[in-house]
């Protein structure tokens, strides 16, 4: 445990000396603000009409603007995590710092926990900055809580599952260029992956869609916590780690 | 301490180290000489278990490598040819990571740090960035990576590549110093290096071990024994070659440089010949200026050069896709050997 703490420390100091953590975190913030504005005047454009103009009875914070704005959010993430997770192996591998890892008492599976770790952590911190504009709606307005941490989760989740996919790419390539273009790709198909099952038949549709990334996410956003969401968010962050350590292992065979 | 049982490393088809075996025992020094290329690295990293092995099997401080991967890199210290350096961490952060990756408890960290970057000498650049280090510092930096755990074996891949002459020897010095308490394996295309700091030497090339590992003067007697003399006169325009030749003990004369009329002949005799008399002799009665004349000790270039060129052919029959790169090597390796 000693060894994945040291790790995890080690790579978000990395990112924080590098400018890669600050730069994240601003355009972060500055993208999350304006969904946050524009979910904010599209409530207030519908709490505006009334029901006599086809407006709903009450106006919920949740539905009306916390929901959008978690959608919204998650469209950032899938832009913004491959460039986080892209240099993470491939720098290692480029500057002939993996063979002092590889080389010291560690095994591998601290490596790659210490690194997914290290990069959840400055996600984490990245995501906390929104508790800024949480808080002004809890200052303002009345919103429900639940529905907001399940939210959170549900970021937390699918982050780490965009985060433990591209930590694998970039365990396969000592280019971080190549590490963060792959993995944008392959995490946009898997958002996207249910676009194609509209078109096929049922069978198809079903499996495809529950593939899609995105799909699992509305439910948290709801304030779903459902266990088929979390289970398919787990196994693709174990799967990504796997699929790390073979790579680490083939790297090995293959010098 | 070492101990390397019939390893061999395959890429695909293309055979990197072929079947070597060698120990070395607790305080020796071992140099690893060869062409680049040859296989050194490629047996350093299956060493400190940054490579597995395709077959044999290699023990450090009686762990096998790849058994017990964890308790051998515990007990082992490594210098890649590249310091494998973090950029954004100062010199001291660097070591402090170093330190927490191999175990090292809490309380001993300081003091650990401390003696290693005092025996590297790299305390007075602590709180700089491994970044912006020059060449020779990253090389020490990493040097004191590498001994920061006390580790029973080092590993030193090129540990003198890219210093200057006072660092090279600076660096050799504390390699020597550490030979006491640890078991050294370093390797290096300057023989000069090999002569003045290790007691035993493995010569590898085209990842075969060419000779046993045994001490140095071990190696030289085995070359011929023959003896060499540098030869330089000014001929007057005359060509002395033949002249040379005919005296007694002259084993075979070769010009080695010319400017105008004055040339330089490297002259080899038998065993125990001393042809520096007749030579003289010869000279001065033809009349030719003799400028220079003296013995040459065979060194361990010589034997080196002698080594890896016979095996050449070997290779060639081998019809091996990799010899005749090999061989370029080889060549090159002679200049650097020169050189150095």
């Amino acid at each position: 445990m000693a060894n994945i703490i040291a790790i995890a420390h080690k790579e978000l100091r990395a990112y924080f000396v590098s400018p890669i953590a600050y730069v994240l975190f601003v355009f972060f913030a500055l993208l999350f603000g304006f969904f946050y504005i524009s979910s904010l005047n599209f409530m207030l454009q519908i709490s505006s009409m009334g029901p006599e103009m086809g407006g709903p009875q009450t106006v919920n914070i949740n539905e009306y603007m916390i929901r959008p704005l978690f959608g919204n959010t998650a469209v950032i993430l899938l832009f913004l995590l491959p460039m986080l997770t892209m240099r993470a192996y491939a720098e290692e591998t480029r500057s002939g710092t993996m063979e002092l890892l590889l080389t010291s008492p560690l095994s591998d599976l601290q490596i790659i926990m210490g690194k997914f770790l290290g990069a959840i952590a400055l996600y984490g911190t990245m995501l906390a900055l929104t508790l800024v504009h949480v808080g002004v709606l809890f200052w303002y307005g009345e919103p429900e809580w639940r529905p907001l941490l399940s939210g959170y989760l549900g970021l937390l989740l699918m982050g780490g599952s965009f985060i433990s996919i591209g930590l694998a790419i970039s365990s396969m390539t000592k280019n971080q260029i190549v590490a963060g273009v792959a993995t944008f790709a392959v995490c946009l198909l898997f958002w996207i992956i249910n676009w194609i099952g509209d078109a096929s038949g049922t069978t198809a549709q079903a499996v495809l869609s529950y593939l899609s990334i995105l799909e699992h996410f509305d439910d948290f956003a709801k304030g779903v916590i459902d266990t088929t969401h979390v289970t398919y968010y787990l196994s693709f962050i174990a799967l990504g780690l796997f699929l790390t350590a073979k790579s680490l292992d083939t790297q090995r065979w293959n010098g | 301490m070492v101990e390397v049982q019939h390893v061999t490393k395959r890429y695909g088809s293309f055979t990197a180290v072929d079947d070597i075996s060698f120990s070395v025992e607790r305080g020796e020094i071992l140099g690893f000489l060869g062409p680049n290329g040859a296989g050194k690295t490629t047996t350093m990293r299956i060493l400190t278990g940054y490579l597995p092995a395709t077959d044999g099997r290699a023990r450090v401080a009686g762990f096998d490598v790849f058994e017990q991967p964890l308790e051998a890199k515990r007990r082992t210290g490594y210098l890649p040819e590249t310091p494998p350096l973090y950029p954004e961490m100062t010199v001291h952060e660097y070591l402090r990571f170093v330190a927490r990756i191999n175990g090292m408890p809490a309380g001993d960290r300081d003091r650990q740090i401390a003696s290693a970057m005092g025996r590297t000498s790299v305390a007075d650049v602590a709180d700089r960035f491994c970044g912006t280090l020059s060449k020779g510092y990253r090389q020490r930096v990493g040097l004191a990576q590498a001994i920061l755990h006390n580790p029973d074996v080092l590993v030193l891949d090129e540990p003198t590549a890219g210093l200057d002459p006072k660092q090279q020897k600076q660096t050799r010095q504390l390699i020597e110093e550490l030979a006491g308490d640890h078991t050294i394996i370093l390797s290096t295309h300057i023989l000069s290096e090999v002569e003045a700091t290790c007691q035993k030497v493995a010569v590898i090339a085209g990842g075969k071990l060419l000779v046993d590992v045994e001490s140095i003067t071990a190696l030289k007697a085995r070359s011929g024994g023959g003896q060499q003399v540098y030869l330089q006169i000014d001929t007057l325009g005359a060509d002395p070659i033949p002249a040379l030749k005919q005296c007694g003990g002259v084993i075979s004369v070769t010009l080695t440089e010319q400017r105008e009329n004055i040339a330089g002949y490297r002259v080899e005799s038998g065993r125990g010949d001393d042809v520096r008399r007749d030579l003289s002799r010869l000279v001065v009665t033809n009349g030719w200026g003799l400028l220079e004349l003296k013995a040459q000790e065979v060194n361990l270039e010589d034997v080196f050069l002698q080594l890896t060129t016979e095996e050449a052919p070997v290779d060639a029959e081998r019809a091996s896709p990799t010899s005749e790169v090999d061989s370029a090597s080889t060549e090159r390796v002679a200049e650097d050997a020169v050189d150095g």
